[in-house]
Parts: structure tokens; C-alpha cells; sequence
């Protein structure tokens, strides 16, 4: 189960953001007007390395945008694509908005949490999978709608939503 | 008649190939005929208004801009769509890129901006790949970075992928997260076109808008007003979801009939059910008894009149059978998730909106929580500094007036008289 977020808990482990992911940060800031543009496509990099957003890097960052680490931070919470604590490999999100919910999303949530035996919020024990319940993922015309990672899996029924597990090693 | 989706839906549109083939960036090659002011000239008289939800005609904004400045001007394509039941940029994005790099290079020209920024919501992660592969395309073609042929004027573009926050679809949301911060907006005055990016005069439209642009180009403004109604001139994009037979993305001129659209193009209500209400431009938009549709027309005008607003045109269609309360709580909760924080209005009101609709939901509503809801409305409106706080206002000001009967059922029996669940509607063709 994960729990909640403690990005500058004293005891986080050291991520050091790699030379190769460093220049490409760098080049991608020498592209604006302002280094500091540079953030959030430096954060959807780190986030790939990582698979969330480790309180070191937010570090790192903040000293290649001449910035400091809370205004980083600032960044990172605001938006909802940056995780703050590591989830699984596959990070289901499933649209609640308006559009899926008339179609029957909270079945395919239902469905999700009873197969993974985990809540929306929680990540499995073997660090595989974790579930998020996310507003409107602008798809409405093939709702319900869940994104995996960064694919779109639309028109779900519960037994494509079985397919497509059985197809995540 | 479609301008924008142009295509045969085969899975190639996206290439610079096809786009050649449908005679794509052929009135680029005419841009030397024409002087900045003339191009901006064509695009007001075309009448086109804004497609990302606010409707202010595009030609006038840009005349805001100041006549001298020794600043460099920035365009920006807003690509964020974020407002619930809009999904047409995705559209354009993912399967017209071209087109719509055609439009921001004239409509850059036309506003004296060399440097272009496409701003695309983070979670879509498939557009931004293709529309980066089209923007590599176009320079490699010589559309970008290079001087337009017989002319001085070059453009450039940048594509930047944002990370997921509703309220930087605002202008200067989208702006600050250009930057690099927290998307919160800006107040105005100073207004984008004196002061915007990186503090630089700036425009910024919607992708539909940008997108329109050849086609004013290549036509003529004056034919592109043709189509229409007086004030809402050309074609729209309309997302249609929801309890709906052939949900999608459809273009049709404006003024088209509202029940025609439905039930000709979209093939009715799902499952043969009746119409319960419609929100007929985003989830911000009020919404809509059947008797308020009969007669309406796909318009700013028309809609405008029947109560509610032509918005993003994305149009949710919502079955007999559904619980308005529930529904209004998805609504509730999207917007307190997605306030950012800055005015107390907003970040407060629709924290108590959401807890209000959801005990009514629960059954253990009061009726005094009903004139509560309005008063705390009341108190958000027009007191935020962006309209995320309006936004959250439209949907609980309409359901509780629309289907109040509903309200005070929950109130009553103590409990929701629907099935507890949304319930899933199959059958769809």
C-alpha cells in the first residue's frame, strides 16, 4: 500500500538524475526565452527516469533552473500528472468525470478494485499496479476511458478491462 | 461541410502527405501577397469568434495588440482542453496537425509574432507525439524556420506539453505554466496583448480557431461569414458524449437545428430512452431542459437565448432515468479538485458547493441547503480573479433551479429515489 506523500522526508532515498537526462534538461532550456520554461518538460523527464518525482531530483532541478527546490515543489503539487510518491508500474487512472460516469465508470473502478484488491489511491503489494480515479481525460465520445501509463483504453465494458490486464506482464 | 476534418478518417490524415494532397499550405504559397495587417484584415471580417469557449471574435483581439512595441510578440495556440465533454482539439491535433501549423504561421504573420508556442494538455501524450512529428515535418518542408517563400517573414514553433490542471486552459494560467509555475492565473488588466508571456505582448486562441485560418485565407473572410448565422459565422466542432447513440466529433456550419443534430447525425438518445437534459457546451455551461432545446439552433445566439451558452461546443446528452443530483456531484467535486487555490471565493465555495450536493445526494439534505447553495453562488461569481469560479457556479445555479423537484426528493424521502449507481447504457451502434 502506498502511503501518503512526504516529499522532503529526511530519510528519502537519494535519486540522482542521470548525466544523459541532465543535458537533455539543459538543451531544453537554452530553447526559451527563460531557463525557467524549461520545468515542466524537465519534470515529464524526470518522471519517465523515475516513475515519480523523488524529493533529490526536485533538488537537481531547482539548481539547473536557478531556482529554488520550493518553487519546484510548488510545480510538482500543483499539477496532477506529477507524482509525489512512486506508484506501480502500471498506473491505472480512470476517468470520473461526467461523460464516463453516465456510462458506467464506477463499474469498471469496481471491477478494477475487486480484481486488484486494491482502493483507487492504493498501489499492490508486488508494486505492479496502481489505481487513480482522475477528472475529464477529454475522451468523452469513447467513455468509460482509462489511461494506463500514457495510453488511452476507451468504450470499456469490464470484460475489455480484463483483456487488457491480461496483456500487462 | 467540413473544413476542418477535411479528411477520410484512414489513418494517415496526420502526414504532411496527405495534407499536400488535399491542397494543404497552397495559399502559404500567396502569403506574399499580402501584408500583416491585410491577413488580420480577412480574419475580423471573417466573424470567426474564439472556439476555446468565451466566443470573442478573434480578428478584434488580435487588434488589441499594441501598434509599436520594441518587444518581441508571441502567439500561442491553446491546446489544453480541459472544460469536461469537450474533446475536439484532440481531433485537430491528432489528426489535422498540419492544418493547424498552416493557420498559426498566417496567423503569426498577422500579428507580427515570430515564435509560436503550441501548449498541449499533458495527458495527451498521443497528440503531442504527433503534433511534434508534424512540426518536424513542416521544418524539414521549409513551412517553418525558413523564410515563407517571397517573403522576409519567418516563423517558428514550439511544442509544449503540459502536466494536468483544468484552470490553465485560462490564458494566463496557460501562460504561467509556460513559464515554468504553478498555473494560476493572472488578474487583467494588464490584458495578454499588452502583457503576456515572459511579460511580452502575446495572443493566444484556440486550436479550432488557429486551424480555421487557411481556410479564411484561401476563401476569402467575407465567404467564410457566408456561413452561418450573423453573429456565430462558419463552422463548428461539436463533441457530443454521453447518453448518445454515435457519440463524437462532428462538424456542422452554425445555426443547425439542435434536434436534427441530435437525432440525424448522433442517431438520438441512447437506448431509445428520452431526453432528460442537456449540457450544451461543457460542463460549465448551464443546463438544459428538453423544452429549452425544441427550437434552439447550434449557435451562440440560439443557445444564448435558451439559457445556456454554445461554450467549447461540447455537448453532453443525458438520458430519463439519471440522477440529476448525482451528476451534479461529479460536476461539484471536478471543480473543487480543480480550483487552484488563489481567491478564498472560489477555493472555499466550491469546497462547500461540493459537501452541500453531496449530503443532499446522501439524503441528508435540509431544504434551507438549497437556498444555501445559491447564496454561497452568489458570493463566488464575478468575485475570482479567472472564470473557473463562474465555471463551477453555472452547473449548480441551472440543476438546482432546473430539476429542483429532484433536489427536494432527496431532501424528502432522505434518500436518492434512483438506483444508487449511475447505470450503464449499452446499445450503442
Amino acid at each position: 500500500m502506498s502511503t501518503t506523500p512526504t516529499p522532503f522526508a529526511a530519510n528519502a532515498t537519494d535519486y540522482k538524475i542521470p548525466d544523459k537526462v541532465m543535458s537533455k534538461i539543459n538543451e531544453i532550456a537554452s530553447q526559451y526565452p527563460e531557463k525557467n520554461s524549461a520545468m515542466l518538460p524537465a519534470l515529464h523527464l524526470i518522471q519517465d527516469e523515475f516513475g515519480w518525482i523523488p524529493p533529490s531530483a526536485v533538488r537537481q532541478l531547482a539548481d539547473a533552473l536557478d531556482t529554488t527546490p520550493n518553487k519546484v515543489y510548488a510545480v510538482v503539487s500543483f499539477y496532477t500528472m506529477f507524482n509525489q510518491a512512486p506508484v506501480g508500474k502500471y498506473h491505472i487512472q480512470v476517468c470520473r468525470n461526467v461523460s464516463c460516469s453516465l456510462l458506467g465508470s464506477k463499474h469498471i473502478v469496481d471491477h478494477l478494485t475487486s480484481k486488484l484488491g486494491i482502493q483507487p489511491g492504493q498501489t499492490t503489494e508486488n508494486k505492479k499496479f496502481t489505481l487513480s480515479l482522475v477528472e475529464c481525460l477529454g475522451a468523452c465520445g469513447t467513455a468509460p476511458v482509462m489511461m494506463i501509463n500514457d495510453t488511452y483504453y476507451e468504450n470499456l465494458t469490464s470484460g475489455k478491462v480484463d483483456e487488457i490486464l491480461n496483456t500487462l506482464a | 461541410m467540413n473544413i476542418l476534418l477535411n479528411y477520410e478518417r484512414n489513418g494517415d490524415s496526420h502526414t504532411l502527405k496527405s495534407y499536400l494532397k488535399r491542397d494543404g499550405y497552397k495559399s502559404l504559397s500567396q502569403l506574399k501577397k499580402y501584408q500583416p495587417a491585410e491577413v488580420l484584415e480577412e480574419v475580423k471580417r471573417s466573424g470567426i469568434r474564439g472556439r476555446g469557449g468565451a466566443g470573442f471574435p478573434a480578428g478584434l483581439k488580435w487588434s488589441f495588440l499594441p501598434k509599436h512595441t520594441e518587444k518581441p510578440i508571441y502567439l500561442i495556440c491553446n491546446g489544453d482542453e480541459g472544460e469536461p465533454g469537450t474533446f475536439k482539439d484532440r481531433v485537430i491535433l491528432e489528426e489535422n496537425p498540419h492544418m493547424l501549423i498552416e493557420g498559426i504561421i498566417f496567423s503569426s504573420y498577422a500579428i507580427n509574432a515570430a515564435h509560436a508556442y503550441i501548449y498541449i494538455r499533458g495527458e495527451y501524450g498521443f497528440a503531442v507525439r504527433r503534433v511534434q512529428a508534424a512540426v518536424k515535418e513542416a521544418y524539414d518542408a521549409g513551412y517553418l524556420g525558413k523564410p515563407v517563400k517571397g517573403t522576409k517573414y519567418t516563423c517558428d514553433i514550439t511544442v509544449h506539453q503540459g502536466a494536468g490542471a483544468y484552470v490553465v486552459g485560462d490564458e494566463t494560467g496557460l501562460m504561467n505554466s509556460i513559464e515554468g509555475k504553478k498555473g494560476q492565473t493572472r488578474n487583467k488588466p494588464p490584458f495578454p496583448a499588452i502583457e503576456g508571456l515572459y511579460g511580452c505582448p502575446t495572443i493566444i486562441n484556440n486550436v479550432e480557431t488557429l486551424a480555421s485560418v487557411p481556410y479564411i485565407i484561401e476563401n476569402g473572410g467575407a465567404n467564410y461569414a457566408k456561413l452561418g448565422t450573423e453573429k456565430s459565422t462558419g463552422t463548428k466542432l461539436l463533441s457530443i458524449s454521453g447518453h448518445v447513440r454515435k457519440p463524437g466529433v462532428y462538424e456542422v456550419v452554425m445555426g443547425y437545428p439542435f434536434m436534427k443534430f441530435l437525432n440525424e447525425y448522433c442517431g438520438g438518445v441512447l437506448g431509445g430512452r428520452k431526453l432528460k437534459a442537456v449540457i450544451p457546451g461543457g460542463s460549465s455551461t448551464p443546463v438544459l431542459r428538453p423544452e429549452d432545446c425544441e427550437n434552439m439552433t447550434l449557435d451562440y445566439e440560439s443557445i444564448s437565448a435558451a439559457g445556456s451558452s454554445l461554450g467549447s461546443g461540447a455537448i453532453m446528452i443525458i438520458a430519463e432515468g439519471t440522477c440529476m443530483v448525482k451528476t451534479l456531484k461529479v460536476l461539484t467535486h471536478f471543480y473543487h479538485h480543480e480550483s487552484c487555490g488563489q481567491c478564498t471565493p472560489c477555493r472555499e465555495g466550491t469546497g462547500w458547493l461540493n459537501k452541500i450536493v453531496g449530503r443532499i445526494e446522501a439524503g441528508q439534505g435540509t431544504m434551507d441547503d438549497l437556498d444555501l447553495l445559491t447564496s454561497i453562488t452568489k458570493h463566488i461569481a464575478m468575485h475570482t480573479i479567472c472564470p473557473l469560479g463562474d465555471a463551477a457556479c453555472g452547473p449548480v445555479d441551472s440543476f438546482v433551479k432546473k430539476f429542483r423537484d429532484e433536489f427536494v426528493a432527496h431532501i424528502e424521502l432522505k434518500k436518492c429515489p434512483y438506483n444508487s449507481t449511475f447505470t450503464r447504457l449499452q446499445e450503442r451502434v
